[in-house]
């Protein structure tokens, strides 16, 4: 176990360097001055534009920008807003909580429901229910975000009245937010209808963004519980007279989620991804509603630190999807 | 009163292409402490009339039968529940992957416990000291160690022994071994045999050694059935079966047996089990049979007394000569 862990830990470092490479590009590759588009249209005197490049460090030559950059990564300097005039790292942490909160709950909507879904859609295979639940995922899959999100607005929020349609909490409410979860701090409060406010504006988020994951997680189930019902070992634990419940939800469930797993894992970017439509949307003031807006402000040095914020998350992610991988598969484990 | 009695089992598939009658009113009977064995080409329908018994085949299969009781129970009246208490219990069954029929997820000792905690009222540390005793009941090295040893761990012949461990662990009736050793290297294949053997005399135990294998048959069971395209075609205690069998089937087995060639070929039988699409009208076997004659491929030939091995022949075999049926019109 410690050797696999420690084999993982070593390919973690090729795929940071790599990151921190594509997003140091990206700005620099875009078309288009930083400065000269920052300034805007009133245009920068040359002595100004000389000044701001010093001061931006793009007079240096790539190389020294590049290793100038990486040691700044390293002593936690992300480098520094050009507009809030904020450090990077200090606005992400500030947002960070926000979308954590909703893809918690969204992740744990996907995996709650998906995979019951997709195993008892296995185990009534060809019924109705799996031929419903299939065309369901189907078209939860293929369905535009923003779309759908705009129909759960107009139907449950504009209709019906019954939930809100942005933010993460009434203005009702105002009070410190000490983790920076709304659902703990709002309870932490004491205020009374607080909780509830922050429920009722996490619900349609939750639901926008689980959607794609909890189709893929319900496939992915449905089809690796096939594959595995048909495996002798699942014939070995009918033949002790074992119940189809403990069956099919212990020794077949479990073989069946060594892929799931890993699809879990995967839809975590799927996630963060959908999380930059999502927050957009519901004006959910998180890292991809500050993505968004940062790039539509030319803020470089934030596009290009959450960038590398967001892609060591997903990565931290995947080396812990490997960890649990290895957890459940004992072929692993020993390897 | 016999432990197992099935009288006329059919089972039939439905298949994309129709049905399909895999096994073709098959008679199976075992009493306590018995040991027969049920002995047929690939596709003969063994293994199929034996899950049909444990209620371990999918729902595209239809299972027909006039008698199925153990122990005095009529399976094909019992709710699921009540036949979940007897399977793996009283009745147990080793497959002939040792390897795919473990749980990769699970430790050994937690599948053998798993039985033991349905279907017993043992502690925890009762659960633990029997496994540990199966364990070296079947002989296998260091059991403390190997019960928390993944299945990936294990070689095939250790997975098949903690397959019979797990498969003895409620003290079975009767025990189903369906070609536990096929796919064994050939000495462990000894191994194991003897292993099962000495266990159904040690416990007492019925067993039914499922294999395609005559000449382990010789040398193990009391009992035979021969079993050919989804049809029990002869059935005989083993000494009288070797010395005079009855269905021209079971004397071309024994013919293709190595120690019984006379010549410096082994005589095969030529042909195949016929499939779902080639099952000829009168005798099943009539299209491999070297006495064949039109009758044979015309008529389904009626069942024979037990005198005659109760074979499915017109002209059954004595001592190799085929004879006219002296019992039927
Ligand atoms: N689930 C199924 N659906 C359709 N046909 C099946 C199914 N299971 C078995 N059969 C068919 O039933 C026939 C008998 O199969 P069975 O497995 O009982 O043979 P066997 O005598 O055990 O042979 P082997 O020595 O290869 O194990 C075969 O032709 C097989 O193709
Ligand atoms: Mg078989």
């Amino acid at each position: 176990m410690f050797s696999f862990l420690l084999r993982r830990l070593l390919t973690f470092v090729p795929t940071f360097f790599g990151v921190t490479i594509v997003a140091f590009a990206f700005i620099r590759l875009l078309p288009g001055d930083p400065i000269l588009l920052l300034a805007g249209e009133r245009g920068v005197s040359p002595e100004r534009y000389n000044e701001l490049a010093a001061q931006f460090g793009f007079d240096r030559p790539m190389w020294v920008q590049y290793f100038e950059y990486i040691g700044g990564i390293f002593q936690g300097d992300l480098g520094t807003s050009f507009v809030t005039k904020k450090p990077v790292l200090d606005e992400f942490f500030a947002l960070f909580p926000a979308t954590l909160e909703l893809a918690i709950c969204a992740i744990t909507l996907a995996v709650v429901l998906g995979i019951p879904a997709g195993v008892i859609a296995a185990v009534n295979r060809g019924k109705f229910f799996d031929q419903a639940l299939m065309s369901t995922a189907l078209v939860g899959y293929s369905m535009p975000i923003f779309w759908w999100a705009l129909l759960l607005i107009i139907v449950f929020s504009s209709g019906l009245g019954w939930t809100p349609v942005s933010g993460r909490i009434s203005l009702l409410y105002f009070f410190d937010t000490p983790t920076g979860f709304m659902l703990i701090d709002s309870l932490m409060s004491g205020q009374k209808g607080a909780f509830v406010s922050a429920i009722s504006h996490l619900i349609l988020p939750t639901i926008v963004l689980a959607t794609i994951p909890l189709a893929i997680i319900a496939r992915q189930t449905r089809s690796a519980m096939l594959e595995v019902l048909g495996e002798d070992y699942v014939r070995t634990a009918r033949a002790k007279g074992l119940a189809p419940l403990v069956i099919n939800g212990v020794h077949a469930l479990r073989n069946a989620m060594i892929p799931v797993i890993t699809v879990i894992g995967l839809s975590v970017g799927t996630l963060l991804a959908g999380a930059i439509l999502t927050e957009t949307i519901f004006s959910w003031p998180g890292i991809g509603k500050w993505m968004v807006d940062s790039i539509f402000r030319r803020d470089y040095q934030v596009v290009q630190g959450g960038l590398l914020m967001i892609a060591t998350i997903v990565m931290v992610v995947n080396l812990t999807v490997d960890v649990l991988y290895g957890l459940i598969n004992p072929k692993i484990r020993k390897g | 009163m016999s432990l197992l009695e099935i009288r006329n089992l059919s089972v039939e598939f439905a298949t994309a292409s129709g049905a399909f009658r895999a096994v073709d009113g098959v008679d199976v009977t075992v009493d306590q402490g018995d040991l027969m064995a049920i002995v047929g080409e690939s596709g003969s329908g063994k293994s199929v009339s034996m899950l049909a018994l444990m209620g371990l085949l999918p729902w595209t299969a239809t299972i027909t039968a006039d008698v199925m009781t153990f122990d005095g129970r009529n399976l094909q009246k019992i709710s699921p529940r009540a036949r979940r208490q007897i399977v793996g219990r009283d009745i147990s069954m080793i497959f002939q992957e040792p390897m795919s029929s473990l749980n990769p997820c699970f430790t050994v000792g937690f599948q053998i416990k798993e039985s033991l905690r349905l279907h017993t009222d043992l502690t925890r540390r009762q659960r633990h000291d029997r496994a540990v005793e199966l364990m070296t009941l079947v002989g296998i090295p260091a059991p403390e160690k190997r019960l928390s040893a993944f299945p990936h761990q294990l070689s095939g012949g250790m997975s098949q022994r903690a397959m019979i461990a797990m498969a003895l662990a409620c003290r079975p009736k009767l025990l189903i071994a369906d070609e536990p050793t096929t796919a064994l290297d050939v000495t462990i294949q000894a191994q194991i045999l003897e292993l099962l053997i000495e266990l159904q005399e040690t416990t007492g135990m019925a067993l039914i050694l499922i294999t395609h294998d005559m000449g382990v048959v010789a040398e193990t069971v009391q009992r035979v059935s021969v079993q050919y395209a989804g049809q029990r075609v002869e059935e005989q205690p083993v000494t009288d079966l070797f010395e005079n069998p009855h269905h021209p089937y079971t004397a071309a087995l024994l013919a293709a047996l190595p120690e019984r060639a006379t010549e410096r070929h082994l005589p095969t039988i030529p042909g195949v089990v016929p499939g779902q699409f080639d099952r000829p009208q009168g005798c099943l076997f009539s299209p491999r049979c070297r006495f064949a004659d039109a009758r044979c491929r015309a008529e389904v030939p009626v069942r024979a007394n037990a005198g005659m091995g109760f074979a499915l022949c017109h002209y059954p075999l004595d001592k190799g000569v085929p004879q006219p049926r002296k019992d039927t019109a």
